[in-house]
């Protein structure tokens, strides 16, 4: 944000080989026969239910990661 | 009427309190004039991480979204939680792909999608198919907001057609007034409410059912009972691939919608967006445990209410309110659903309004509008759609909002590969891309208007599964027409460019560079347009 105005733009990337992990939660949760099941249940939610609020989890950690190291890659 | 007299008192006062603040909105970090779309349709293009999270939650978890989601489990159980894996896999998926648009359209002062393609692809023709296709998904989609006001005012008991007129008449004056800074605000009680009223209910509704175990049991029990072998509390072999396919479908479309585009341009810098990807799986835990208000529903024996004869499965959640709450908990849980259509209504308008100025407006009608013509005539269209949203409610079955709705979600689909992929290659020709659109188009009205649905007494547009069989498989498999339609456009879109690449077909230019995709707040050119924008 502090970026001082210049007229050479500063060489920026959005590539990275982390973005790859992004993948992991948009391929694990449309995995049906992960989750597609009753038991274990878990406080009383069968598999299918918990599982899949877990996977949220995975979307945010998979998403913060990616920032986090992108934001120190670019040095802001 | 009387014997819901504090759940309306108190549904009324927090409905007025949030309208005074829609007002003043228009001087929340009051710019010199609200008079450019910069200001009156993107909020000045400066709101931070927070204002964005509301915003950005406000409007892609609408008042609909909280009623018609258990409703859906209410009636057939599993699949209707395919919204959960849809809200989760959305943000990565998209994560990359938005701080791209993000860039480009700050550089070159794009308000809509279709500006983006205008410019990417050099085709009007093109843009204008965008932004049609665009006003089309987004208008039965404001419409339905009305819907989750008319399920909380049935329940209350409040008849007749006059309140749902006066909300949205005040809902189009804030708007008008104040632009997106309105939903902005409102947005914060909003939520609030609604975090509030789940929290409050994942608690204490269980402990009067007898626990989360027995509430998944009386589901289960329910389905068992009836004859149709597609519900159930867990997936089966046929529609399994619908549920998948829905849902990557659904997650792919979320932000090709001009409303969630307008969410993420309002937005200051890159970095609040990708904060936001981290972020907003919160409101995605928010609709997975307000789905289960479906089960709940079924375990505390409600039955929908009956008009004319026809179940309204909407509402199903207010009633489950009414019957477990006390009376002014239960106008604080109506005013959550009433205020929580306000928001999205506000900013799916203006995205419509936006769409109309800058794409058909100042394409087509008058070339060299100033920022003050287009802030006028957006302020204008944003009036007329809200309008003809609620004559669609009054007029027309409700049914018919929630079919183009369904029709909506596959439309969007078909601006994939011009919007996202456009924002990473040049490669499709602008031919091939409006014919893959036409195709993609015919392929999933073909298709919609083929699958039939006896529970709603419907023999066309009865819902999005598609059976696999219809295509002469020998099998009973469903899958989500719009993915399907997607693929023949995706075809279509490649067969058509190399076509018309052989025959030297003339391409359009591309008025973008690869670095106008990499900018970022601070960077000279973002600035230089910000300057150029409203003074």
């Amino acid at each position: 944000m502090t970026t001082p105005p210049s007229e050479e733009r500063p060489a920026r990337s959005d590539r990275s080989p982390w973005n790859w992990l992004l993948l992991v939660p948009i391929v694990i949760p449309l995995l049906t026969p992960l989750y597609n099941a009753e038991e274990p249940r878990l406080f009383g939610f069968p598999l299918f239910y918990w599982l899949q609020l877990a996977f949220i989890i995975l979307g945010v950690t998979a998403t913060t990661i990616v920032y986090q190291v992108g934001k120190k890659r670019s040095g802001r | 009427m009387s014997e819901h007299l504090t759940e309306i008192i108190v549904f009324t006062i927090l409905f007025a309190v949030v309208s005074g603040m829609g007002f003043v909105a228009a001087r929340w970090r009051r710019p010199d004039n609200l008079a450019s779309l910069d200001e009156w349709g993107l909020g000045g293009r400066k709101f931070g991480s927070w204002v964005t999270w509301f915003l950005v939650g406000g409007d892609l978890y609408t008042a609909y979204t909280f009623v018609a989601v258990p409703a859906l489990l209410y009636g057939a159980g599993a699949t209707g939680f395919f919204a959960l894996p849809y809200t989760v896999i959305t943000y990565p998926l998209v994560f990359l792909v938005l701080i791209r648009l993000w860039s480009v359209a700050h550089v070159h002062g794009m308000v809509t999608p279709a500006d983006f393609v205008r410019a990417r692809f050099g085709s009007p023709t093109l843009a204008l198919l965008i932004a049609i296709t665009g006003l089309v998904a987004t208008m039965p989609y404001i419409a339905l907001q009305l819907v989750g006001i008319e399920a909380v005012l049935k329940t209350m008991g409040v008849t007749g057609d006059l309140p749902l007129i006066i909300a949205f008449a005040i809902l189009a004056a804030y708007t008008y007034q104040s632009g997106l800074r309105a939903p902005a605000l409102i947005a914060f009680v909003k939520d609030a409410l609604i975090y509030l009223v789940i929290l409050v209910a994942i608690i204490y509704i269980p402990s009067q059912l007898g626990g989360w175990g027995s509430i998944f049991d009386a589901a289960k029990s329910k389905f068992a009972a009836t004859p149709a072998v597609t519900d159930g509390t867990l997936l089966n072999a046929n529609n399994q691939l619908q549920y998948i396919t829905l849902a990557f479908g659904s997650a792919m479309a979320l932000f090709l919608y001009p409303h969630s585009v307008t969410g993420v341009l309002a937005a200051r810098n890159r970095g609040v967006i990708k904060r936001n990807m981290s972020a907003l799986p919160a409101y995605s835990l928010l609709l997975g445990l307000i789905a289960l208000l479906g089960y709940m529903a079924i375990a505390a024996g409600i039955k929908p209410i009956t008009t004319n004869g026809k179940a309204d499965a909407n509402t199903v959640v207010p009633q489950l309110f009414d019957k477990v709450f006390p009376d002014w908990f239960a106008g604080v849980t109506y005013a959550a659903i009433g205020i929580g259509a306000l928001v999205p209504a506000a900013i799916m308008s203006i995205a419509a309004a936006n769409l109309f100025t800058r794409n058909i407006y100042k394409e087509y009608i008058k070339r060299d509008a100033t920022d003050a013509q287009e802030a006028a005539v957006s302020k204008i269209a944003s009036l007329v759609v809200k309008i003809g949203a609620v004559l669609v409610i009054l007029l027309i079955d409700p049914q018919f909002s929630i079919d183009l709705q369904l029709i909506g979600g596959v439309i969007i689909l078909q601006t994939l590969p011009s919007v996202a992929l456009g924002l990473y290659t040049r490669w499709f020709h602008r031919a091939g891309l409006i014919a893959g659109w036409a195709a993609g188009m015919t392929a999933g009205m073909l298709m919609l208007y083929n699958i039939a649905n006896p529970a709603i007494n419907h023999a066309h547009f009865g819902g999005s599964a598609f059976p696999l069989a219809k295509l002469g498989l020998d099998t009973k498999i469903t899958i989500y027409a719009g993915f399907l339609a997607l693929a023949v456009n995706l075809i279509v879109a490649v067969t058509g460019t190399m076509i018309a690449r052989a025959g030297k077909l003339a391409d359009g230019g591309d008025a973008t560079s690869p670095t106008d995709y990499l900018a970022d707040e601070g960077d000279p050119r973002v600035q230089k347009i910000e300057l150029s924008g409203s003074h």
